[in-house]
This record gives structure tokens, sequence and C-alpha cells, in this order.
């Protein structure tokens, strides 16, 4: 039944579950090799050999696929086109492009992405000379700023006998030869492989998300991990969403993995108007999506992580720091449990396979700062949300994923129903980067970042304990003391860590606003002990209108300190006429 | 509807809850339509879950009771289940089948769909921000509902879900018109849905309801196919008609417990509660298939409404379909039992669009800021209320017992409202700052101070007594 004919092998389909399809007569098959099933050639991948017959999840709806219809394999494993091309655009979870104009997914769409462009190719290495994998061939500039360094891909290195001379080229056009390999301004790659790259280089540099309570709370390092856990409607996607459009990486990559339609084409929206504050150009320009909604087929989902990250490292190759956020990886962990329940395997913890940890782990560890295989610098740093059913943090990838990541900025669910956003709780998250940032903070001329860091800290941990007494016997029987941190704390989460995504003025903070905010609230803070020491009735403190502080950050721009500033010295000044 | 002339085959090999097995079958794909024909002529529907060599399972929309496997034939139509689509489904009365009821003829329509639907392209959607003012304060003014959302109504069984979804349904405008409803019902009893199609009667002499019923009487896994023969309709009405159109979907846990059933049936590896671990994306092909299009007029808004089991919104049903649509309404035995219609749990309930949907251009200015301040002080209030059952309220700081009084005044003068009441936005938003100005301006942080000075002047006019 088997057969090798130009180059394909073909064999039989044998039976169809949903996306799961078991063949027949492929032989040669191997692990992760692209199928094409049925008369309309569908892809699909081979995730399980067992003697004669190879299982295949398969990328469509595979409907009317049928016992007996022909399946091709070509022996490549799952690939992605990566070049010119790729930032600014909308893919599928195998990098399909999702083009506006095309309303409908129906199965057996395919296409390159940028196939048809062409780009201005500026060639930058010598003929002759001997290149390495990574090395510099050229540049291609995308939209307006972007600059897409051609390199010689991992795999080939070699003499440089052609170089093509500046002037356009389309993608899968070669630019030059090495070794007598033709390179394109393009190539494949497959994607459950990580690029290789010389070394981690062990670079702490942060990352800033412009998000008030994880940079001054909970802060994450370029090349770094985070994990966002909380039940619907907690913020992750708002809260990713912000990182997205306001941290200073270079190149984005957003995942939509098992999510909603809309939120994408929100995500897309904001990110065609917004201005990237750095260069100026619209942010959608240093940003992939790869939008694998949940209605779309459910195995793609599967792949969609992969796809991400691989085009991250792209990216790192190139030396450019970026991140990859996936909303949410608990749907792809449904995908590998749909998978494994439709294909019988043992199940381990609710039914997911007992492989979950290693594939997250696996995911994960292709989070990093590295010295590429040209020798510059790069970093890879991943953000995943997780949505644990019921809100249930022990559910296994949540507490799988927190083995894995180096921050957790878990979402509470009373915080978002009070509508504190974003509800990043301060009992249930951490970041394993804040020592390393305190010292480079310090370095950078900060030195107060840490100490301001442990105030505010302390402060929360202190009012939650006190919350919980008063919860017993009401404020009014605390001292007064303890009646200021409740105060001082309230301004803390008020003035300083909610941060209305929506804001005009306030979805992103500086740094120097971020510190002044804090400040603000910590000078009131002393003030306000000050004065009960003295004497003070802590009722009367109490019954002050401080709605002016909890507001400031709204009262200028994301740089705008003197406003920070204006309100904490009025307020100074009313607490010091007080006697 | 049929195109070529299908093989039939003639006895089953096994039959095991709504499944049956045959075999000996010969190129069937996964996802055709079958159609049974039993030993007494009856016709019943089915669709293929699995295919293997020359097996093939279905499952059987109107169950397998009466059927004899020596007896039983069976034909495979070639391609996957598809309906009729088109503007003869407004105006009828069908089962959840889509068979009339109505004593009228089959519905016949423009074309065929496929039940199943296609996704959408995401790129391809446009951003819903047109919000539908529902004449519902909580609503309006708390959760807005945006044409293209899925806002569903989370429940416990006897509270007036029903009532409140019809109520949405009948008083829904769209500028000056109104919406093209499409029903599906789920288990529900007779009574829900007579009083339901009385409810939108005025709707339905317009000709712009279609009603799917399933009641808790007929086949449960004709439950699996309800939402999406509405959803194909609906579809078809938005997308390719430039409808409005809004779907209600009720009771969404009665759907699952078909999946459930079915998935039970097959020997799967049950998830949580026994639901099958696929029910988040089962869910999720009915939820997605809303929204609005670049290329088309049109808008598809969903209300899915369902009963939380013992009132757990961690339960699988809810939970998962809160991870799907974009935000929820959730109704509460306790302001029930306050007499409070509708029994609006405000802290729980979000609607994710809203930001888009309200404004200067949509509603009104202060809308988002009223609506912000309204969930932290009830928040606050709730503590309190938590504080009072333990220290009484002479032990609250007055600032605290100004809390109190607000929260009794949003249940009374806004969330409360008449099964008919029909409020325009301006009024439910001077309801909510009504009772906003009970509270120390100093607390009203998310105010525009100038407005806070305004209103708590017109209301010391307006209440000089009060004021005093
Ligand atoms: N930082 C924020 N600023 C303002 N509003 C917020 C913020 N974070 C969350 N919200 C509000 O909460 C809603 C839900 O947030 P989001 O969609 O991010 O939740 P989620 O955790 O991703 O939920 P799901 O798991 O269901 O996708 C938003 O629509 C918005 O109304
Ligand atoms: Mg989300």
């Amino acid at each position: 039944m088997s057969s090798l004919s130009s180059g394909l092998w073909t064999g039989r389909v044998r039976r169809v579950n949903g996306p799961v399809v078991d063949v027949v007569g492929l032989e040669g098959v191997a692990m992760f090799d692209v199928v094409a099933i049925g008369a309309s050639g569908l892809a699909g991948e081979i995730v399980g050999i067992n003697e004669d017959v190879a299982t295949a999840q398969v990328y469509e709806y595979d409907g009317g696929v049928a016992p007996g219809d022909p399946v091709e394999s070509r022996g490549e494993a799952l690939s992605i086109t990566l070049g010119p091309g790729l930032l600014g655009g909308v893919f599928d979870g195998v990098l399909r492009p999702l083009e506006p104009d095309t309303v409908w997914l129906t199965p057996g769409r395919n296409g390159d992405s940028a196939a048809g462009m062409t780009w201005r190719f500026s060639p930058s290495a010598t003929i002759g000379a001997q290149l390495t994998s990574g090395a510099l061939l050229g540049r291609v500039t995308e939209g307006e700023h972007f600059e897409h360094r051609i390199l010689v891909p991992p795999d080939v290195a070699g003499i440089l006998e052609w170089l093509a001379p500046a002037g356009d080229a389309t993608s899968s056009q070669a630019i030059a030869r090495i070794g007598g390999v033709d390179v394109a301004l393009s190539h494949r790659w497959p994607v459950r492989r990580p690029r290789p790259a010389r070394s981690r280089d062990g670079e702490v540099r942060l990352l800033r998300t412009g998000q008030r309570v994880l940079d001054l709370l909970y802060p994450i390092i370029r090349g770094s991990s985070a994990s966002v856990p909380g039940g619907f409607g907690t913020g992750k996607t708002l809260l990713q969403q912000q990182i997205a459009k306001w941290c200073d990486a270079e190149v984005i990559i957003y995942v939509g993995c098992g999510e909603r339609g809309n939120e994408m084409i929100d995500v897309l929206e904001d990110l065609a108007r917004l201005r990237d504050p750095r260069t100026g150009g619209a942010l959608r320009e240093r940003t992939v999506c790869i939008a694998n909604t949940s209605n779309m087929p459910v195995m793609a989902r599967e792949a969609s992580i992969y796809t991400g990250v691989s085009v991250a490292e792209y990216f790192r190759d190139m030396g450019y720091d970026v991140v990859v956020i996936a909303d949410s990886t608990s749907r792809w962990a449904e995908a590998l449990r749909e998978f494994a329940s439709r294909t019988n395997q043992l199940p381990a913890e609710e039914g997911y396979p007992a492989t979950l940890g290693s594939a997250l782990a696996a995911f994960y560890e292709r989070a990093g700062s590295f010295t590429t295989l040209g020798g510059s610098h790069g970093s890879v740093t991943v953000i995943g949300a997780v949505s644990p059913p019921g809100g249930d943090l022990t559910e296994p990838v949540t507490a799988q994923t927190r083995r894995f990541v180096r921050c957790v900025w878990s979402l509470d669910r009373d915080l978002a129903y009070a509508r504190h956003y974003p509800a990043v709780s301060w009992n249930e998250s951490f970041s394993r980067d804040a020592e390393r940032v305190g010292v480079i903070r310090a370095q950078n001329g900060d030195t107060g970042w840490a100490e301001r860091r442990s105030f505010a800290l302390a402060l929360l941990a202190e009012s939650e304990r006190l919350e919980s007494l008063v919860e017993l016997v009401g404020a009014a029987a605390l001292p007064d003391r303890q009646r200021i941190t409740l105060r001082s704390a309230k301004l803390l989460r008020e003035a300083v860590l909610q941060q209305d995504a929506t804001s005009s003025e306030d979805a992103y903070c500086g740094e120097e606003k971020q510190a002044a905010l804090l400040e603000m609230v910590l000078a009131i803070h002393q003030r306000l002990l000050k004065l009960v020491d003295a004497g003070v009735a802590a009722d009367r403190l109490e019954q002050l209108g401080l709605a002016r502080v909890s507001s400031a950050r709204e009262s200028g721009g994301p740089e705008d300190v003197a406003a920070v500033t204006a309100v904490r010295d009025a307020v100074l000044a009313l607490l010091g006429s007080i006697t | 509807m049929i195109d070529a002339i299908p093989i039939e085959y003639a006895g089953g090999r096994s039959a095991n809850g709504p499944l049956l097995v045959f075999d000996h079958v010969t190129g069937v794909g996964w996802d055709e339509d079958a159609t049974i024909t039993l030993a007494s002529g009856e016709r019943r529907h089915g669709v293929v879950l699995d295919v293997n060599d020359d097996l093939a399972v279905v499952q059987v929309f109107e169950g397998t009771s009466g059927i004899s496997l020596s007896g039983v034939r069976v034909a495979f139509s070639g391609t996957p289940m598809r309906v009729p689509v088109g503007p003869q489904w407004l105006g009828r009365v069908c089962n959840g089948r889509g068979e009339p009821i109505d004593g009228g003829p089959p519905v016949r329509g423009e074309r065929l769909a496929a039940v199943n639907g296609v996704p959408i392209n995401p790129a391809a959607r446009e951003l819903p921000r047109d919000p539908i003012i529902t004449g519902i304060s909580a609503i309006d003014g708390l959760t807005t509902l945006v044409r293209g959302q899925k806002l569903p109504i989370f429940s416990v069984g006897g509270l007036p879900h029903l009532e409140l979804a019809a109520q949405i349904a009948a008083q829904a405008r769209v500028g000056d018109g109104t919406f093209q409803i499409v029903f599906a019902a789920m288990g529900v009893t007779h009574a829900d849905a007579d009083a339901t199609r009385d409810a939108l009667e005025e709707r339905s002499q317009a000709g712009d309801l279609a009603l799917l019923i399933n009641t808790a009487s007929d086949p449960v896994v004709e439950r699996v196919l309800t939402p999406r023969l509405a959803l194909t309709v609906a579809e078809h009405l938005a997308f390719e008609r430039g409808g409005h159109v809004l779907v209600l979907m009720c009771d969404m846990t009665s759907y699952a417990e078909a999946v459930r059933e079915v998935s039970a049936a097959r020997g799967e590896v049950p998830g949580r509660q026994g639901y099958p671990g696929y029910l988040f994306s089962d869910l999720a092909s009915l939820y997605e298939r809303c929204g609005r299009l670049r290329v088309s007029s049109g808008s598809l808004t969903q209300i899915p409404v369902l009963t939380m089991p013992a009132g757990d919104i961690t339960h699988p049903v809810p939970d998962l379909t809160g991870y799907i649509t974009e935000g929820q309404v959730v109704l509460s035995q306790e302001m029930q039992s306050c007499n409070i219609y509708p029994p609006f749990d405000a802290l729980s309930s979000l609607s994710r669009l809203m930001r888009h949907g309200v404004g200067p251009e949509q509603t009104r200015q202060d809308h988002m800021a009223v609506a912000g301040q309204v969930y932290a002080a009830l928040s606050h209030a709730r503590q309190v209320r938590e504080l009072t059952d333990l220290v009484g309220e002479t032990g609250l700081a007055e600032n605290d017992r100004a809390y109190l009084r607000f929260a009794d005044a949003l249940d009374a003068g806004f969330i409360n409202q008449g099964r008919t009441d029909h409020r325009g936005i301006d009024d439910s938003l001077e309801r909510a700052w009504a009772a906003l100005t009970l509270l120390p301006s100093g607390d009203l942080s998310r105010l525009d101070p100038e407005d806070v000075a305004q209103h708590v002047a017109a209301n010391a006019r307006d209440k000089p007594e009060a004021a005093a």
C-alpha cells in the first residue's frame, strides 16, 4: 500500500475522530512530519506512530474525510517561512497570513506570507569571506524604521561565493551563495526546534513595562519568563496587551491562542493607532500577531505557541530584544489534552497527558538572553497567561507553569470585582528578578528603588494583616498608628498600583513618574504618622479628602513628574497646617 | 436537500445511549449528515462522530429509543449537516431540529448552510462599539451591551433570567429600529417557553422573531443541534442580509449536559464534573459565532442564558462560558429575596466591551466614570456590610454608614425597575448619581469634581430636607 513516488510518501486514512486522523501505509514517516490529507490536502502533522499506524493532528476542519482517502507526506517537519514581511502582519497558528478581506476561514487555504512582495536589499558582506551561521549578509528596511538584518541561516556556513548587489528582491529569490548553497531573504524553519544560539549570555537588563505594579513591585528582566494566572475577567488579556503596547522591547510576538476574535481586532486596531514613544512609528510595525482564536481549528492552537517562539528567536538572532505574549497557554494545554484523550493516552492529572510538565518546561526554556550565532546579543522574554478552571490556582497547568517561570503575576478575583486594575495580587505574585533589578537600578542611579519597593510591600502586607483584624473588631478599635497604616495602604493601592488601561494619560507610566507617585505616598504616610504621634486623632485624618492623591496619576501625561510633585506638595502643606 | 441518491445500509452493529454503530460502510466521512430509518418507517437524523475502517459511529439527535439493530437503515448524505437559511425563519415556531410546530409548512430558505458554521477570520472583524440601549438601568448603566457582543446571563433556578432576557430582546433598539430575534430554547419547561413567547409577542407580530424550542421533555441530544441551527440562521440574517440580530440561547447548562451525555456514551475521558475536556472548544464554537464584520453592515449579538448548578460560578459551564464571552450579567438569590428586579449582582457582573461603547459620542461623557465609581463604592459597601454583621451599625465610622445608605439607594432607585419599564440612558445615569451623592464628596475620586459639585447642588435643591 505504501509507495514512494516523486519524493512523496503516500498512505491512506484509516480512522477519523475529529481532528485526529490515523493513517496507514506511511512507512517511512517520522514524528512531526507534515502530511496532506484527502483530496483537498488538509494540513496535518504526525504526532504519534504505533507500528504501521501513524496518527496525525489536523490543522483544519476535516469533515468529509473518510477511511481510504489518500494521505501524502514530503518528509518535512512542520515548518514556517521566516523573512521580511512578518512585522505588522496577522497570521494563523501555522503562520498562514490572515488577510482582512477573507471573511470565512474555509479549510484548505494556503499561502506564504509576503510571497509576492519585494524588498530593497542592501548587502554588507564581502564576497570571498568565510561566513558562519548567523553572520550578517545585508539589510532590508521594514515599515518606516525597522532594520531587518539578513543573516546566514542556521545550518549554512562557508565561503561567500556570490552576493546580490543593492536592489529589489522577493523573499524567496536568492541573494547570496554560501558554500554552494543559495540563500534567500527568507528561509524555512521547523517550529518545534529551538533556533541555535552561541550561549546564554547572563546579561541583566531591565524590561520596562510601563505598568507600575510590575515595574515597582514585580519587575522582569529581558530574557526572563512570567506567567499571568487568573480566573476569567480578572484582566490577563488587558495586562498582556498593555505590555505588548508599552514595554520597551524592540519586537513583540502576540499569540492569541484559543481566545476571542473581538480581542484580536481590538489589539490590532490599538497597535495600528498608537505610536511607539521611542521610535515614533506605529506600534503595529514592531508586532507580529498570531491569531488562533477559540473557534479556529483546535490543533493549530497547539502549534501556534511554537510558531510564536520560533518567530521570536528569528528576531533575537538579529540582536533584538523580543517579547512573546501567549494568551492563553491553558488553551494550548487543552489542545494537548484533547489530543491525548482522542488517542487514548493514559491521562495524568485532570486528563492532561503526563508530558504536560515537560512540554511547558520546553516552551519556557526557549526564553533567555543570548549571545547569538552572529555574536550579537538578543533576548526572548516569554509571558504566558494561564486560565485556571474555576480560578483554582492548584490545577495542573497553573501549578506546573509556576515551576518553570521566574515571575508570577497572579490576578485576584476579589481585586478585579472591586475594579482594582490591574488586579495583580500582592499575596500570590512574585518576581525572582527583583533583586537583580534592584542592583541595576542602583547602578543606573536610582538608589532608592529597592527601598521604595520594600516599603510598599511591607505596607501592603501590614494592612492585609490589619484588615483581617478589622473584620473582627472594626476599624474604630484599632490604635491610631494602625489606622494610618490602613489609610496609607489604601492610598498606595489607589494612587500607585491602580492603573487604568483605558486612560489616555496613565495607560503607560514613565519610570520617573512611577517613582514620584510611590514617593508621594511614602511622604504622606510618614507625615500622617508624625501627626498621630503628635496627638492628632486618626479619625480627623481619615476624614481628610485625599481624592486628589488618588487621581494624581491621571493629572498629567505618562512622564509628567511635575504634576505629581505639585499634588504631593499641596497635600503635605495641608497636613502641615494641621495641629 | 439531497444531491445524489445515497446508498442505504441496513442493520446496525450496536447501540449505546444516543449512539448507533454501523459496520460494512464505505466512503463515509467524518461529520457527515445521516438519515436513519426505523423499521416503522420513522426517520431520524444523525451525524457521524467517528469513522474507523468500515465502522461509523452515528449520534442520533432524536435519541435511539425504539430502534432495533436489525430493522434500522442508514443513509449518509456526503456532506456535513446543512439547513436552509433565509428570512423565512422569521415569524416561525419550530422544534429544536427546525421542524415547524406552528402548523405551518416546513421552512424553506434561500440556500443551505452548514450548521457548524465556518470560523470567522479575526482579522476580518470589526470591533463592536455601538451601544444597545436595553432600557434596563443596571445593564445600560453598569454593563453596557454593544452590538456584536456575547454577554451571557448567569442565574440560578427560580430567578427571572428568562424574563430579563425577553425584556432585553423586546426593548432593545438599534437607532430607531429594532432587532431580529432568534430564540433557541434548550431543555426549558413548556411554561417558560410559552411565557417567553408571550413576552416577545409584539416582536413576533412584527415578523422579527424565530423560535426554536426544545423543551425539557424533548430529546436530550437534539439540544446539541438547537443552538447551531439558531446561529446558522442568525449568521445569514446578520452577515449576508445586513440585519441586526439578537440570539438568545437558554439554558446553556442543559446544552452542556447533552454534550456530556454524548461524551459519556463514547467512553471519553471525563474532565471536571464529567464534562468532556473539549467543552471549552465546543462552547467557543457557538459563542464565537457573533460580532461584526468589516464587509457587512449587520451585527450578531448573543445573550446566552445559563443556570449555575447550586449557584456555583466555578461550575464548568459558567466558568468556561465566562472564559469565552465578553463579560457576564450575574443574577443573585440574595437580590431576589430583597424583591429587586432584576436581581442583578453588580460586583460579579461585567461587560468587557462597555469601554468601547460608552462616552460622549455614544452615551454620555460621564458614563464610564459613573460606572467605575459605583463599582468602587459598592465594593466598599460590601465590606462595610460584612463588618456591620459583626460589630453592628453603631460600631461603624460615619463615613462607612454613608456607604450603606448609598448601596440601599442604588438598589431601590437604580437597579430595581418594572418588567416593562424602559428607561432612557440619561434617566439611568441620573439615578446612579442620586445614589452617589449620598457618599462623602471627598471619596468620589473617579468622578470629575465639577460634575460632583453640580449633582450635589442639584440634589440639595430637589431634596432640601435630606441635605439638611
Ligand atoms: N488594567 C485595566 N484597566 C482597566 N480595565 C481593566 C484592566 N484590566 C482589566 N480590566 C477590565 O476587566 C475586563 C476583563 O479583562 P480581561 O479581558 O483582560 O480578562 P481576562 O483575565 O483576560 O479574562 P479571560 O480569561 O476570560 O480572557 C476588561 O474588559 C476590563 O473591563
Ligand atoms: Mg483574556
